[in-house]
């Protein structure tokens, strides 16, 4: 690693405070930035530590919607998320039992992996990102392959999730390093079936509309019968190639939507 | 640098560190605490598993300043002040869940953060748990008897999978 300084604030206005200098980066659970600073794929001068913010901890539920505080730990999640089965279940599948004492909601979002969890889970429940500056649709947040609608040192202070009537999130294990190779999560609401896609685009996490108004049509895996994406813009390397992720994304719908009953 | 200090083991430790310090590296190198293993330095492999504030986590892949103020247990406070083993790493010894040992500090750490959680695991939960924690020696089975054995649970013969 290079070398940084790091701090430690105990509020957000201390950390966005923190954040102002230039080349600070913040640091959620570090289960993703520590790795990539060991490999000296970046370099700042300051690190600015959310794990001390007692503020953007916790999960709280309001009427039909659960809140979940951007510094709340996947296994934080996976044990307070009951009101949200799907989304509990789906922290608790990212990584390790010691990783998800670790990494955030918040971070996870932030860095947007193209192969994450969170982001299907976010944009499959069409949730709020709240920063500490602004509330942003999860439909406007996602910009691409590790790009979010962030701006520089804003940081992710929560996030509100929409309780469907049904969810389930499948994800095809890539086998070495258990990110997914294709995620789908399929939520049914009221008002019509939302289905996410992490690890097969280019662009990062989509929705797939075609399933979406099958799925709000009939809510059942027969109803998919037939559809199919294109393998043009989907993620190819050694893992699989485009095609064959365009095909896993249809096969873990069906079988989201089976989970989901 | 940074001023930290935190109970290791139930003692009160602080140093100054360096904002990239991470905490197995002042562990195993300004406390001199070698029982915590680094063997991928990548978060894969869990030799370095410790308890923070009695969770598990990678001591590879979290700065020694993230831990001032915490309490961190380690493999070396795990046996009683006169050697004799806890009932985890007894169990250990007694199923042979270890050959070369290097994963062994952390494998019993995780167990240790399991059981706690879960205290009569199934041997599937076992195995889900220590997914997070390789070993390149044993296949795992005696690892799964002997944290099934510390539950105080029936040993399977030959473990499943």
């Amino acid at each position: 690693m290079y070398s940084f300084d790091i701090e430690r604030p105990t509020s957000v206005a201390d950390a966005v405070a923190a954040l102002a200098d230039e080349d600070a980066q913040a640091l959620g659970g570090g289960q993703t930035l520590i790795p990539t600073l060991k490999q000296r794929l970046a370099m700042p001068s300051k690190l600015v530590s959310l794990s001390g913010i007692s503020e953007m901890k916790g999960i709280s539920q309001a009427g039909d919607s659960l809140t979940i505080g951007g510094g709340s730990t996947h296994g934080a999640v996976a044990a307070g998320a009951g009101a949200y089965p799907a989304l509990a279940a789906l922290a608790g599948g990212i990584g390790d039992p010691a990783v998800r004492n670790r990494g955030t909601i918040g971070g996870s979002l932030a860095n947007n992996d193209p192969s994450a969890c969170y982001p299907a889970a976010a944009l499959g429940s069409g949730a709020t990102i709240v920063t500490n500056a602004r509330e942003i649709a999860a439909d406007d947040y996602f910009q691409g392959m590790f790009t979010t609608a962030l701006d520089e040192g804003e940081i992710v202070t929560a996030v509100t999730f929409p309780i469907p009537e049904k969810a389930a999130y499948v994800k095809f294990e890539q086998p070495a390093s258990r990110f997914a190779l294709v995620g789908v999560f399929v939520a049914k609401f009221a008002d019509g079936v939302r289905v996410a896609v992490t690890g097969a685009s280019e662009e990062g996490v989509f929705r797939w509309t075609e399933a979406e108004a099958a799925l709000s049509a009939d809510f059942s895996a027969d109803a998919l019968a037939g559809l199919s994406l294109s393998g043009d813009g989907m993620i190819g390397d050694l893992h699989g190639t485009g095609a064959y992720r365009a095909h896993l994304v249809a096969v873990m719908t069906k079988r989201a939507v089976a989970a989901a009953g | 640098m940074t001023k930290v200090t935190m109970t290791v083991n139930g003692k009160s430790v602080s140093g100054d560190v360096a904002g990239n310090r991470l905490l197995v590296e002042f562990l195993r190198e300004d406390l001199r605490m070698t029982g915590t293993h680094v063997g991928c330095d990548t978060s894969q492999c869990g030799a370095c598993v410790v308890h923070v504030n009695g969770e598990a986590v990678k001591s590879c892949t979290m700065f020694a300043a993230e831990a001032d103020g915490a309490d961190v247990a380690t493999i070396e406070g795990q046996a009683a002040a006169d050697g004799t083993l806890n009932t985890i790493q007894q169990a250990f010894q007694d199923y042979h869940g270890l050959q070369c040992g290097f994963c062994t500090p952390g494998m019993v750490m995780s167990a240790a953060a399991l059981l706690k959680d879960n205290p009569k695991p199934t041997e599937a939960e076992v195995r889900d748990y220590l997914e997070g924690n390789i070993c390149r020696c044993t296949g795992y089975h005696n690892i799964v008897r002997a944290i099934m054995a510390a539950s105080g649970q029936d040993v399977p013969a030959v473990a499943a999978e």
